[in-house]
């Protein structure tokens, strides 16, 4: 104990005398982390993305990304003699032929599945929390980009097994792309080296999907966790902590371990889906032909948003100048992804635009604490949520033989009023739990003993609330600054409001900061005649 | 949120209500728990506790163990090569592969939190920020380094310098170009309009089989077939703007939208591209007369010119005239008159210029 | 290689005796009238069979055809506003639409839906109808079990023609999919490879016709063989998923995957409350 082993002191030494490691572990070692369960939802996504280049490269041994024609000779029988590309060809191969080559295979594809499941859920934290505040929206905006890169590293996978599915994927693309206006045609002859589908998209893909995307997306991830070392990782409210301390465990040994355990889980459960769970079953699929097409095509989940917007899209589509303009396919294929990446990058600088807030947070948000922002949230996956439910719809209907085109109608309408009732709701909820938690710091929790009064009324004693949820609820409530506008006509606007953008800026500043259930804590003695009672009942 | 709590202590904190908050600390008249000696924040377990603690973690650990070793005898016991044997292969690989690592998982969880202390750790943070006179200081250097370079002063080397970068930074497009031919006209045609090698017009050839179809054969109304033009029945350039669908129909059942000449005996030939992005278009309902897309849902009334019914393809498929030859098969009479599947900048109006053309 | 591995599951089997005796029926039937050509079956043969001479089951089949059809179908089959008139459909469309249990229809949704046969429709009835109907105006026979038999196709070839012709609507194994108005293409796990031919040339309901001269009874035979092959060959990678495709595959990411890792995370960070001796 009080001497470390030889072999790890002499290492140490050695790589101490060279690189001065010593300085930067003795500031790192023990450095805190927080402890919370939802703090750990962005390492899903980490740990599939190492998973995701483990199992990537023992793919890359056997895949060929070529679309030479060939015959299939391999142990499938129900393919057997049949025509197709190299690609599908050695796909096939891996699966049947090779060791392991299935479970890689599958846990590949359940790695990239739960890498942007773990994103999402990851950013929806950071988001009703409001950990993208100051000093992090740097951090945000990476976080973005590589939501944006993960849809595209997982387009480009998905195409590269060249079985029928992945071509009606690639076929939507190559469609989407050659709508655009003025360079749509040049675009598409550009990817696919000609006519669709040619004979180069697959290669293609395979060195973006292989190379250069996971490459950004290694130094952006790279880059992420820096910033989140150095600026040190923000923390729920409670006892004992504030904006300028950090409260938890060390990173060595107990937040080390913790992370060694995660990713082992993660690992785990990727190998479990791998293999109880079949996915992306090519063999079932048949090679590529832009002559064929099965019922229920579908792309995987992170793309469903974009199916369903082009689905429920109503036709529309103009010539101008002798120029056409495909807007039932440029507007569900640029708009909704425009909102919701676009949205999801500006929301701190509108945020901050809005409040004026220009201070550094570093205790999270509790989502009710900021009703607006929690209502904008819900409605933000509202809007997804429909567009990603309508992508299925044919499955929708089949299964539950609903007509489809009554879902596609339903699609239409509720794409609208859907985030409004979510933000209504979302907003009505904020306030309630509010009101719950003022409650509780003023008449404390009910305690289950009912008492009867001398004059022979009953009531239920209450004792106050726990010293830590007490805690918990008043840091977590920290008021929203509003920006002085002088909407209430008493002054003169300072300069930059009085334009048109400048009253509605005060309005909404107005509107996003106003506390509705401010705590009244002097209510208090109530709560502590409760608990006198309490005492005297035993 | 406050931590979770996984065992909750059977202690005097009242019942909980639903609806109250979960006690997850210490209540009225419950003591809090003191640290014991040591590093403050660093509470240890209790060494009978985590005594028994170790004894799991190393039955998981063993297992782990045993399970690695299984995934290695997998390897060697299963072989692949048929579909059975890999389906209990992957079985074999994958259950073993997941114990291990969930084992292990669960180990060091167990590990973390029942062996090693529990930890309260506070860490001041500082502000993001440097302090004003560093910024001041790198401020300086900078300017001074700006200055000392000359790239401020020298404006000529400046200019020069940019200009040389430009070409540079566009170098790299350039070589871009070669990853495509330019689309030129190809878009606006099929290979429907080549004549075969013999110059007899193309014939239309089952997909799948690539026989030819004597009309008189297709004579069951309500039949659908997709059809590949003879030839190129594994060109998937081709096929990706050639395919079709034939249906054959009981004569009064047309409307008005589809051109009867470019029908032959109640069989009508449509682009089984979408016009919408491009999909095959081929859920075909012969009651209804409905060709439905599966991509995107757009539906087309084949007895009406595939105009567009429901859903977001904006132009009806386009109609191929066919006819059959002396043999009676079924050939292409011509090319499509409209470019097919999906619609892109320089088609314009086509259907306007293909009437006018006509009349 | 291609055509050992080729076993009937319990279900087929269990079906393919009766039908059999249902085909022989229609065989005899075809050699008493003389050249009844197994490759090549054509309503006209079968039809000359019921002229000639085995009228008997037609006339059964007209008394069954009063009792059970005819309130929708009319008495001769003429059809009225609530059903469309079956001269001409064929013996192959009553055997597939009764045994099946689709036809006589019970509810009114926007398709006829496969169900428990009713009880008097026996081997025996629907041979009997479908001889009544056959000899109304010809169409369709019923397919010898030759002709359907998997193990005599090819199912890589039949897999070309299965992916050309039918995955559009019946998805890439025969899962099904949607339909416009709430009509669906159903799933054929559960349908024998006789009704698998009898819907391809008969055309029920929304589905097109796929007549003998264009796709041979050789090319439905191998078709046949791939969809039986298929639906019957173990999901290597685990469990299917209602082999569907990427939605379900979706939802066990999210439910399955996320789930269980949120769960993990919250076993690991949660505070171990000392009990209080």
């Amino acid at each position: 104990m009080n001497a470390p082993p030889k072999a790890i002191a002499g290492t140490s030494t050695f790589l101490d005398d060279r690189l001065g490691a010593g300085s930067f572990l003795k500031r790192n070692l023990r450095k805190i982390f927080p402890d919370h369960w939802s703090f750990l939802l962005g390492e899903i996504a980490l740990y599939s993305f190492i998973i995701l280049l483990l199992t990537g490269t023992f793919l890359t041994f056997w895949f060929k990304p070529s679309m030479g024609h060939t015959t299939y000779l391999g142990s499938y029988a129900p393919l057997y003699g049949v025509e197709m590309s190299e690609a599908y060809a050695s796909s096939l191969h891996i699966s049947f032929d090779v060791r392991g080559g299935l479970l890689i295979r599958q846990m590949h594809h359940w790695a990239a599945l739960l890498f942007v499941a773990g994103m999402m859920v990851h950013m929806l934290r950071v988001f009703f929390t409001g950990a993208y505040r100051k000093p992090r929206e740097l951090n945000w905006l990476i976080g973005v980009l590589l939501l944006s890169l993960a849809l595209v590293e997982g387009l480009t996978g998905y195409s590269l097994p060249d079985d029928l599915l992945s071509g009606a994927g690639l076929r939507i693309t190559q469609g989407v792309a050659i709508s655009v206006p003025v360079v749509g045609t040049y675009l598409s002859f550009f990817l696919f080296g000609g006519e669709y589908p040619g004979h180069d998209v697959v290669s293609r893909f395979y060195s973006l999907h292989i190379l250069l995307i996971p490459g950004i997306l290694l130094a952006l991830i790279s880059a992420h966790m820096i910033l989140m070392w150095v600026q040190k990782h923000t923390q729920m409210p409670g006892k004992g902590r504030t904006e300028s301390n950090v409260v938890g465990a060390p990173f060595y040994p107990a937040f080390m371990a913790k992370a060694g355990a995660f990713f082992l889980f993660t690992f785990g459960v990727i190998a479990l889906l791998g293999t109880f769970a079949q996915i992306n079953p090519i063999w079932l699929y048949g090679p590529y032909t832009p002559a064929d097409i099965s019922a229920g095509s579908q792309p995987d989940f992170y793309m469903g948003f974009l199916e369903g917007s082009l689905r429920i899209m109503p036709a529309w589509e103009f010539n101008l100048f002798g120029y056409t303009f495909p807007m039932s396919v440029l507007i569900p294929a640029l708009v909704p992804l425009g909102i919701v990446m676009t949205g999801l990058a500006l929301y701190p600088f509108l945020e901050q635009w809005v409040t004026g807030d220009r201070r550094e947070h570093h205790i999270c948000d509790r989502p009710r604490n900021n009703p607006h922002r929690t209502a904008i949230g819900m409605a933000g996956m509202t809007f997804y949520g429909v567009l990603w439910l309508l992508g299925a719809n044919d499955e929708i209907s089949a299964t539950f033989h609903v007509s489809l085109y009554s879902t596609t109608i339903f699609g239409r309408f509720a794409i609208f009023i859907g985030p409004a009732i979510a933000y209504v709701v979302a907003y009505r909820i904020c306030i309630g739990l509010q009101r719950k938690d003022a409650e509780v710091l003023s008449h404390g929790v009910e305690s289950g003993v009912i008492k009867r009064m001398p004059d022979g009324q009953y009531i239920e004693v209450h004792t106050p609330a726990a010293e830590d949820i007490a805690a918990h609820i008043r840091g977590g409530k920290k008021e929203i600054p509003i920006i002085d506008g002088g909407v209430d006509g008493e002054e003169v606007p300072p300069k930059g409001l009085r334009s048109g953008l400048g009253r509605l800026r005060a309005k909404m500043s107005k509107a996003y900061g106003t506390d509705h259930v401010p705590f009244h804590e002097e209510e208090e003695e109530h709560a502590a005649v409760g608990a006198g009672e309490h005492k005297q009942l035993h | 949120m406050t931590d979770n709590t996984i065992e909750q202590p059977e202690n005097r904190v009242p019942p909980r209500v639903i609806g109250t908050p979960q006690a997850a600390g210490p209540s009225v008249g419950e003591e809090p728990i003191h640290a014991p000696e040591g590093e403050p924040g660093v509470i240890p377990q209790d060494p009978a506790s985590a005594r028994r603690a170790e004894r799991v973690v190393a039955l998981l650990f063993t297992i782990a163990f045993l399970a690695g070793v299984g995934f290695i005898a997998s390897y060697v016991a299963f072989q692949v090569g048929d579909i059975d044997r890999t389906a209990t292969s992957n079985l074999a690989l994958g259950g073993t592969l997941t114990l291990a690592l969930l084992s292990l998982a669960i180990g060091i969880t167990v590990w973390v939190r029942q062996i090693m202390p529990k930890y309260n750790l506070v860490q001041e943070r500082h502000a993001m920020a440097s302090d004003s006179e560093t910024r001041e200081h790198v401020k300086e250097t900078f300017l001074r380094g700006a200055e000392e370079s000359g790239f401020v002063k020298h404006g000529l080397l400046r200019r020069t310098l940019l200009l040389a970068a430009a070409p540079l930074g566009l170098a790299p497009l350039v070589l871009l170009k070669d990853l495509g031919p330019l689309p030129g006209t190809v878009l606006r045609h099929t290979v429907w309009g080549e004549p075969t090698k013999d110059g007899k017009p193309r014939r239309l050839v089952v997909e799948g089989t690539g026989q030819p179809i004597r009309a008189a054969d297709f004579n069951s109304p309500g039949g659908i077939l997709s059809v590949v033009p003879e030839g190129y029945e594994h060109d998937l350039n081709a096929l990706a703007k050639a395919t079709l669908i034939l249906l054959k129909f009981r004569p009064e059942e047309f409307k008005s939208g589809t051109n009867l000449n470019w029908t032959h005996d109640g069989i009508v030939a449509y682009s089984k591209i979408c016009t919408h992005v491009g999909c095959p278009a081929a859920l075909y309902e012969q009651t209804t007369h409905h060709i439905l897309c599966p991509c995107h849902q757009s539906t087309f009334d084949a007895a009406d010119g595939a105009n567009v019914i429901f859903g977001p393809a904006a132009r009806p498929l386009p109609q191929l005239p066919i006819g059959i030859d002396d043999e009676g098969y079924l050939i292409a009479k011509s090319d499509f008159h409209v470019p097919v599947g999906p619609s892109f900048w320089e088609r314009g109006d086509a259907e306007a210029e293909a009437r006018e053309t006509k009349s | 290689m291609i055509g050992t591995g080729i076993s009937v599951n319990s279900t087929t089997a269990r079906r393919r005796h009766p039908l059999a005796r249902v085909a022989v029926v229609a065989l005899a039937l075809g050699l008493l009238g003389g050249g009844y050509a197994l490759a090549a079956p054509n309503g006209s043969t079968a039809d000359a069979a019921i002229a000639s001479g085995k009228a008997d089951d037609a006339d059964q089949g007209k008394s069954l055809f009063v009792a059970h059809c005819a309130s929708c179908h009319g008495m001769n089959a003429e059809g009225s506003s609530k059903a469309p008139t079956l001269i001409g459909v064929g013996a192959a469309a009553v055997d597939f639409q009764v045994s099946s249990g689709r036809m006589p229809m019970t509810d009114s949704g926007p398709q006829a839906l496969r169900k428990p046969r009713p009880e008097w429709a026996t081997e025996e009835a629907i041979s009997q109808l479908a001889a009544y109907v056959q000899s109304l105006g010809g169409g369709p026979t019923i397919p010898g079990a030759e002709q359907v038999d998997p193990a005599k196709g090819d199912p890589a070839r039949g897999g070309e023609l299965f992916r050309a012709n039918c995955i559009q609507c019946h998805n890439f194994t025969g899962s099904g999919g949607a339909l416009t108005y709430g009509k669906h293409a159903p799933t054929l796990n559960p349908a024998t490879p006789t009704e698998i031919y009898e819907a391809m040339i008969t055309g029920p309901q929304a589905m097109p016709v796929f007549n003998d001269t264009t796709i041979t009874p050789e090319q439905k035979r191998d078709m046949i063989a791939y969809i039986t092959h298929v639906r019957q060959q173990v999901d290597p990678g685990g469990s299917g998923l209602m082999r569907i495709g990427p939605v379900t595959e979706g939802l066990v990411a999210w439910i399955a995957g996320i789930g269980l890792l949120a769960l993990a995370a919250i076993w690991i960070t949660a505070k171990r409350r000392r009990v209080k001796a």
